[in-house]
């Protein structure tokens, strides 16, 4: 026979996801010979026999991945044949680990099978995992990634669990959590005074102890994968009513627990696209469109999701959350339950009192939950690195990413260039840092707003431990331009304490800097942030910005123009105030307080008259805001972005019935005349700054009556207008590439509609899709810029 | 009142006019200082530049303020204050009637509080180079036997107390200047400190720390004692006394009454055993009638000043670079 033999070298998600069992299964297989290992980089190889078997192996690498493996790269070249009498997997020395930490993923068809196998040694137990699924970074304290390494070095292997893991052919070799019910964490049930319940089955007796609960119209506390949550019956008004009491939460949505797409297809539509996505491995809260006719009570719907016709829904992501439906469920046998339609709907909340981090320690859920939930379901398992559920917008075909948590932290993103390693802050809401090492940066999950001091001590010990993950000492610390944010207070300490050059980005440079980064792109874009607020040069705010952005800075070129904010931050938590400040711009003062009734109107009328704390602003965030309270279809946000989500939520509900409302033209752009604030970072700057003028449109919605074609009629114009600006820019600049970013991109009608109207013509459109387009972002771009600005002045020449 | 040539009988008219207003033995003197004897223990010295638009307010004016300003700087070292100096510096075309009730404000402060203005000086300036009057005022005092009050003594466990409402002088001025009118008339709370000082000191000497929450108002000041001391504070919202008035006010406004500016109001520290005796003898002086014990000193590694809300959440009461940018992204 002719023999050969070739050397595999492979980077990406391989460590501690299966992949050198799985490499050591298809050898045996196909009967080759050689040997696997860890390597820095990931996994090397060496595999020896014939060619067909070679190639064989080659293609059947790709096509029976573990689901958990990510190949990023593979090289594989002809060496001199080695003579194996076998194929082996070598065991990986120090220093040979690559930095890879890997996401939690949810429990895989193996473990669920044997879960509800009566002949199965973990039949019912709700820490079964394997190679192929279970948790990972939330229990991860330090690389590399061995047991003595995460929160499972409490529990020592029994002899069962122990041959498994070191049975290369066995699912679970080097399943750093295996675990069983001899050996492995229990759980444990208390009631609402922390009192341990008694019980004899352990297991059993808490989720029946627990499920009783929640049948009973009551709230339960469970430990799950990242942190803890709040559950209660979703077709119990009361107990959703209480729910919304007990968290202060009046209107912002919850999420939907269903067994299966079945069950959940039951109240939101599911098509094949969201099918796959809801069951992927990272078991997101998948944003979807309530069906028509839904199986929950109106009444339900409107508590769950009130004023908007989506709704985020999510499967078990875990083997406890599977158990706790199938107690829900009345205990089916077999496993063909899992598969038909299921009554059980629960919401799924994430535990903490507003604003805090999402708790996850025993003792802190039985002090800071007492008063909301009814019973405690927790377990001995500590989650050492908390991560909130990731949710996904399923409402456009690109599903991108909102919030990155569990099962997709930490990301990974490849960048265009390499460089000295960068530890960026973020910015204020919806913090995330990011650390870059060599061309790769590490995005922190979600951690907080930083208006919470324990948010801001998250945000402190993700510093610290991802550089220790990834084991690299920052270069260089980047933070945003506002002086005030936390993020930036601790960025200026980290810098002084470490001697290190710090630099701050503005906010919508980093909002396109991050999609770039995830695009690869280098060269020059025009840039279209549409957001909240954002400091910009000169303290103004901005949000609403064109910016010519490349590797050597940005420059403004364009802006909406501006709008008033009486009372600064509290215009944007009470949008009636920005719509009184665009009846008073339209000279309709005498509306304001015909159409709001509170209690600070007269103030507000006399603040917006003698420019008293009315900043201006040309955020796009703020207009939504605005014109959602101009229409009348929200006036206070009690969560953030509520107004915003609203107006999109009518005008999808009118443009579904009647299709877009027709009208000319009513937004201008022209040369923007108060330009004296104005600066820029590029000293070649010779282009005008221009202004999308939005004052005949505001004036024209505010004489509407009808609130769904109102808000129809202002995305179809704000959308036709957007188009207008960036293609007239485009044209101007001479550079064809757009990157739309910022947080009104979650906006789908908008992203969509906007998209289309520039590809038509003939413009390339980036978008976020793995990283949020909010100020989850913001780190990413901001390491992003940094980085671009590090590098030697020849390779960019420019004067930096 | 007149600049320049012409100038001088003006300028002794003024001189006659404090010398009216503040007789005391010192300044009757005529000299060009004072000179006094001052009893034992440590001396206190502080100064302070009064700069306010409009000059009079509900409440008080930029004379009485003048006084009230030094005399708890002074104060809230634990210190009797005892003498001050006065500076002057007035814009040409200043009404003489208005700085007649000013000086007379001025003297009236000053004897409420127990001291005598010594010394002063007057300059007045062209016309469009000042603000009508500023007033810089100097105090000096001394420290009984026994206390030790000041910022680093300020320990992990202490209690935080504050002598009233916040807010009132920052929103009367406000209020005023922009013409902004509400159901009630908000009043400045300018006062002097140093009685309620001293009935505080006697009763429990071990008082880790005071301060006077002016500009900043109560975030500025806790977070700068935050970062000397190397701890962190809890405060929670329910306990913080504010003016229903003035809360109202705020919130029509955009502002939060804990960085609204306080002028007759102090901040005390103090071992959490004493705190409630603290108490009780503040709430028993008329100007620590609104006394509350409002949180914690705690141990944090990052000196967090932060507050438990009414809402059962906490916030970040967190250090602000100047003016309070909007920041709600
Ligand atoms: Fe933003
Ligand atoms: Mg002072
Ligand atoms: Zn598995
Ligand atoms: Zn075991």
């Amino acid at each position: 026979m002719n023999c050969s033999a070739v050397r595999v070298r492979i980077s990406g998600q391989v460590q501690g996801v299966g992949f050198r069992p799985f490499v050591y299964n298809l050898a045996c297989r196909l009967g080759l010979r050689g040997e696997v290992a860890n390597s820095p980089a990931g996994v090397e190889l060496v595999i020896e026999g014939d060619e067909s078997g070679l190639t064989r192996f080659q293609q059947l690498l790709w096509d029976e991945l573990p689901p958990m493996a990510l190949i990023e790269q593979l090289n594989s070249e002809p060496v001199p044949l080695s003579y194996f009498d076998s194929f082996k997997i070598l065991p990986s020395a120090k220093g040979e680990v690559s930095i890879t930490a890997t996401p939690d993923a949810a429990v895989c068809p193996d473990c669920l099978a044997e879960l509800f196998n009566p002949s199965d040694r973990r039949y019912l137990y709700p820490f079964i995992n394997c190679t192929n699924c279970g948790p990972r970074y939330s229990l991860i304290k330090a690389l590399p990634y061995d047991r003595t390494n995460t929160t499972m070095s409490a529990f020592d292997l029994c002899t069962a669990c122990l041959s498994e893991y070191n049975d290369p052919a066995d699912r679970r070799f080097h399943a750093q959590p295996n675990a069983c019910p001899d050996c492995g964490p229990g759980l444990s049930f208390t009631d609402e005074k922390g009192h341990f319940v008694k019980t004899g089955e352990l297991h059993d007796e808490s989720l029946i102890a627990a499920a009783t609960l929640i049948r009973a119209g009551k709230i339960v506390a469970v430990k799950g994968v990242g942190g803890f949550h709040l559950i209660c019956d979703a077709r119990n008004a009361d107990a959703v009513v209480r729910l919304r009491q007990q968290k202060q939460r009046p209107d912002k949505p919850f999420a939907l627990l269903g067994l299966n797409t079945e069950s959940l297809n039951t109240v939101v539509q599911l098509d094949d696209n969201r099918r796959q996505r809801l069951q992927a491995q990272d078991a997101p809260v998948l944003l979807c469109p309530w069906q028509k006719e839904t199986s929950l009570d109106t009444e339900n719907r409107d508590l769950i999701a009130s004023g908007l016709n989506w709704c985020g829904v999510m499967l078990p992501h875990s083997p406890l959350h599977f158990l706790l439906l199938h107690q829900l469920c009345g205990r089916p046998e077999a496993s063909d339950w899992l598969e038909s339609e299921q009554q059980p709907l629960l919401v799924m909340t994430s535990a903490n009192r507003s604003g805090n981090p999402l708790i996850t320690d025993n003792q802190q859920a039985l002090i800071e939950l007492r008063g909301i939930a009814d019973g405690f379901l927790l377990h001995n398992r500590d989650i050492h690195i908390r991560c909130d559920d990731s949710v996904v917008n399923g409402l456009s075909d690109s599903m991108p990413i909102v919030r990155r948590g569990r099962g997709l932290a930490p990301q990974v993103i490849q960048l265009p260039q390499s460089g000295p390693s960068v530890l960026a802050t973020g910015a204020f809401f919806k913090n995330t840092i990011c650390v870059t090492k060599g061309d790769k940066a590490y995005v922190s999950q979600y951690i907080g707003d930083l208006d919470n001091p324990d948010c801001c001590h998250s945000l402190s010990e993700m510093v610290n431990h991802l550089i220790q993950l990834l084991d690299v000492v920052p270069q260089q610390v980047v933070c945003d331009q506002h002086p005030d944010f936390f993020s930036s207070l601790f960025a200026r300490q980290f810098a002084e304490r470490h001697d290190l050059p710090l630099q701050s980005v503005q906010h919508h440079h980093a909002h396109i800097a991050a999609v770039m980064a995830e695009h690869q792109l280098s060269g020059a874009v025009l840039g279209l942030a549409l957001d909240g607020l954002g400091l910009g040069d000169c303290d103004q705010l901005w949000g609403g910005e064109l910016l010519r952005v490349d590797g050597r800075g940005t420059e403004r070129t364009g802006r909406l123009s501006s709008l008033l904010l009486p009372g600064g931050d509290k215009a944007a938590a009470e949008p009636w105030r920005v719509a009184a400040g665009m009846l008073y711009q339209s000279g309709q003062s005498d509306e304001i307080d015909k159409r709001f009734h509170y209690a600070g109107v007269a103030t507000v009328k006399q603040m917006l008259n003698q420019h008293i704390n009315c900043p201006q602003t040309s955020s796009a965030g703020r207009l939504f805001d605005g014109v959602a309270a101009l229409l009348g279809l929200c006036s206070i946000n009690s969560y953030e972005a509520q107004a915003a989500m609203q107006l999109e939520s009518a005008a999808l509900s009118y443009v579904e019935q009647y299709g877009w409302p027709e009208c000319e033209p009513l937004l201008s752009a022209g040369v923007a005349t108060d330009v004296a604030a104005d600066s820029s970072t590029i000293d070649s700057a010779d282009m005008t700054l221009t202004e999308l003028n939005l004052a005949t449109l505001l004036t024209t919605l505010s004489e509407i009556e009808d609130p769904l074609y109102g808000a129809a009629l202002f995305h179809r114009q704000f959308i036709d207008g957007l188009g207008c600006w960036v293609f007239d820019t485009v044209q101007a600049s001479g550079i064809n590439r757009v990157v739309l970013a910022g947080g009104c991109f979650l906006n789908q009608l908008l992203l969509r509609g906007l998209t289309e109207q520039l590809e038509l013509n003939g413009i390339e459109v980036f978008s976020a899709g793995k990283i949020p387009c909010n100020d989850g972002g913001i780190s990413l771009g901001q390491a992003q810029v940094a980085l671009q600005l590090s590098l030697p002045a020849n390779r960019q020449n420019s004067n930096y | 009142m007149a600049h320049g040539s012409g100038g001088k009988a003006m300028a002794q008219l003024i001189d006659e006019l404090f010398l009216q207003a503040f007789s005391n033995p010192w300044l009757d003197k005529m000299n060009d200082q004072a000179c006094f004897s001052l009893p034992a223990g440590r001396v206190v010295m502080a100064t302070d530049s009064h700069v306010i638009s409009p000059l009079f307010f509900p409440g008080g004016d930029i004379g009485s303020l003048s006084v009230h300003g030094t005399v708890n700087d002074v104060a809230m070292s634990g210190a009797v204050p005892k003498y001050l100096s006065a500076g002057f510096i007035l814009e040409e075309g200043f009404a003489l009637s208005s700085l007649k009730q000013l000086v007379e404000s001025m003297a009236h402060a000053a004897e409420a509080a127990g001291v005598a203005i010594v010394t002063g000086d007057t300059k007045v300036v062209e016309r469009g180079k000042g603000d009508g009057c500023f007033i810089t005022t100097t105090g000096v005092g001394v420290v009984p036997e026994g206390l030790n009050i000041s910022g680093d003594q300020v320990a992990v466990g202490d209690k935080i107390l504050v002598s009233g409402t916040l807010g009132d002088h920052g929103v009367a001025i406000m209020s005023l200047r922009e013409g902004l009118s509400f159901e009630t008339t908000i009043e400045s709370d300018s006062q002097s400190l140093q009685d309620l000082v001293a009935a505080m000191v006697e009763v429990v000497p071990d008082i880790s720390c005071m301060r006077d929450p002016t500009r900043g108002g109560l975030a500025a000041t806790l977070n700068e004692i935050a970062q000397s001391a190397g701890v962190g504070m809890q405060i929670y919202e329910a306990q913080i006394p504010v003016k229903p008035q003035v809360s109202a006010a705020c919130e029509f406004l955009g502002l939060d009454p804990l960085y609204v500016a306080n002028e007759g109001k102090l901040i005390a520290f103090c071992p959490a055993d004493q705190a409630e005796q603290l108490l009780a003898v503040m709430r028993e002086h008329p100007k620590g009638r609104d006394a509350a014990i409002i949180g914690d000193v705690t141990e944090d590694s990052l000196k967090f000043v932060q507050m438990e809300t009414t809402f059962g959440g906490k916030r970040m009461v967190d250090w602000i670079n100047g003016e309070q940018l909007p920041r709600i992204c």
